[in-house]
């Protein structure tokens, strides 16, 4: 199942040339872009690891483009995600995320449901992937 | 020939290369580079070289002619104060209106800025500052430093592999620009055969002549607001011919400081004569007693 967050989510996913194009945008309005990786694509985990600091200081797409190809060649077979940063006052927060890399097989998600007390019903998302143990889950 | 279909529909057009150079753009950067350095012949002769190859690949590219970016790695050798610098802050701006850098930024580091001080250390340090030059021009001054022979186990040797790697495959997203003195690059060169066949550009920063010197002087102080007398003009002549012959030369570097302490001078004249009406003439115009109590005319003249 393929996974899908942040902007462009409902478009193919963006070509190296796009993500330039992006990326340079966003540095041209002076937000801090930022790459993160996780092997757990739980909607809720919103929590990814970062790979290296945030990247304010770069005038030129080509160097965030640098780091997110060394992030490839390291965790390529896991999900990685550009996400860009605004600081300026009234915004202070995220402005663009979207996946970037992701694995060759994605098995998506089990449904769990649970009975709880009554006829209620809980349900639960469960990527498979997470079954096995981290840094194993897309090998 | 690739793409003679295409380039024969249109074999019989004709372009105007003047029209064409009207566009780009580049005639006022070439005229200003021209006009704001004095001498350098050399290097402004490459830059147009450079600037020449651009219009043509645009004018083979109407053709249906492939052009490729040039490499435009160069590498800048002279004395001290030669002008290496200034024209590496110069090259970014003019390489960004010609079209081969994207932003026209000038990232100027030195060893300590690649080098790292302990073990992997250096190679998060380089990137850092590669990601940062990208899209502009990298100047490496002193570029000499990275290497040090006597130590073969210096960290140096792990930047330059960085660097050239990315020499060579993001030759389009940026320039590098190494810079130091000549016989020191020839030897950094000399063990270091991949930098020397990566760099396209070899230019030989030549010493100034006194009269180059002397108009250098005159424009530093013009942007000064700051006018020489005509007694003070011949005592700068004379300052810059004497300053040559005496240890620690440094070209135009040497111009600058002597000016500055004239205009200390100058200042210090204007305080003590304590001039209750002082004109604006007075406070803008060098005088010779200002350059000629310099310790450069006090100097025995004891070598030949």
């Amino acid at each position: 199942m393929r996974i899908t967050q942040g902007c462009f989510s409902f478009l193919p996913d963006l070509t190296d040339d796009q993500i330039l194009t992006q990326v340079q945008y966003c540095l041209d309005h002076g937000w801090a872009v930022n790459l993160e990786f996780t092997d757990d694509p739980h909607p809720r985990n919103t929590y990814w690891e970062m790979w290296g600091l945030p990247m304010f200081d770069i005038p030129d797409a080509k160097g965030v483009l640098l780091e997110l190809e060394s992030c490839r060649k390291i965790y390529g077979d896991r999900y990685i995600r550009l996400s860009a940063f605004d600081s300026s006052h009234g915004w202070e927060s995220v402005r663009i995320s979207f996946i970037v890399n992701r694995p060759k097989n994605e098995e998506g998600f089990r449904l769990d449901r649970s009975e709880a007390q009554g006829r209620v019903q809980r349900y639960a998302t469960r990527a498979y992937a997470t079954d096995r143990p981290e840094g194993k889950r897309y090998e | 020939m690739s793409g003679s279909g295409e380039a024969r529909a249109t074999d019989r057009e004709r372009i105007d290369l003047a029209a064409e150079f009207a566009q780009s753009g580049v005639g006022p950067v070439l005229q200003q580079l021209d006009d704001e350095l004095v001498g350098l012949a050399p290097v402004k002769q490459r830059i147009r070289e450079i600037a020449a190859l651009l219009l043509v690949d645009r004018v083979r590219s109407k053709f249906g002619l492939g052009a490729q970016a040039p490499t435009l790695h160069m590498s800048f050798t002279g004395n001290p104060g030669t002008g290496k610098t200034t024209v590496a802050a110069r090259m970014a701006e003019i390489l960004h209106k010609l079209g081969y850098v994207r932003r026209g930024h000038l990232v100027a580091v030195t060893r300590d800025d690649l080098v790292g001080q302990y073990i992997g250390h250096t190679a998060p340090k380089t990137k850092e500052v590669l990601k940062k030059a990208m899209g502009g021009v990298l100047f490496i001054d002193e570029a000499y430093y990275l290497y040090r022979q006597e130590n073969e186990r210096d960290y140096g040797q792990e930047s330059i592999e960085i660097l050239l790697q990315v020499m060579e495959n993001n030759r389009d997203d940026l320039v590098v620009i190494l810079a130091g003195y000549a016989d020191k690059m020839d030897r950094f060169f000399h063990s270091n055969p991949g930098f020397r066949s990566r760099v396209a550009h070899h230019i030989d920063f030549p010493d100034y002549a006194d009269s180059d010197l002397m108009s250098i002087g005159e424009k530093m102080l013009a942007s000064l607001n700051y006018t020489l007398s005509p007694e003070a003009r011949l005592a700068l002549g004379e300052y810059i011919s004497l300053r040559r012959t005496q240890p620690l030369f440094a070209n135009a570097r040497s111009i600058r400081n002597a000016l500055d302490r004239a205009r200390l001078r100058q200042a210090n004249r204007l305080f003590a004569a304590g001039d209750p009406e002082l004109t604006l003439d007075a406070l803008t115009t060098i005088e010779a007693d200002d350059i000629r109590q310099s310790r450069v005319f006090r100097q025995p003249v004891t070598s030949a």
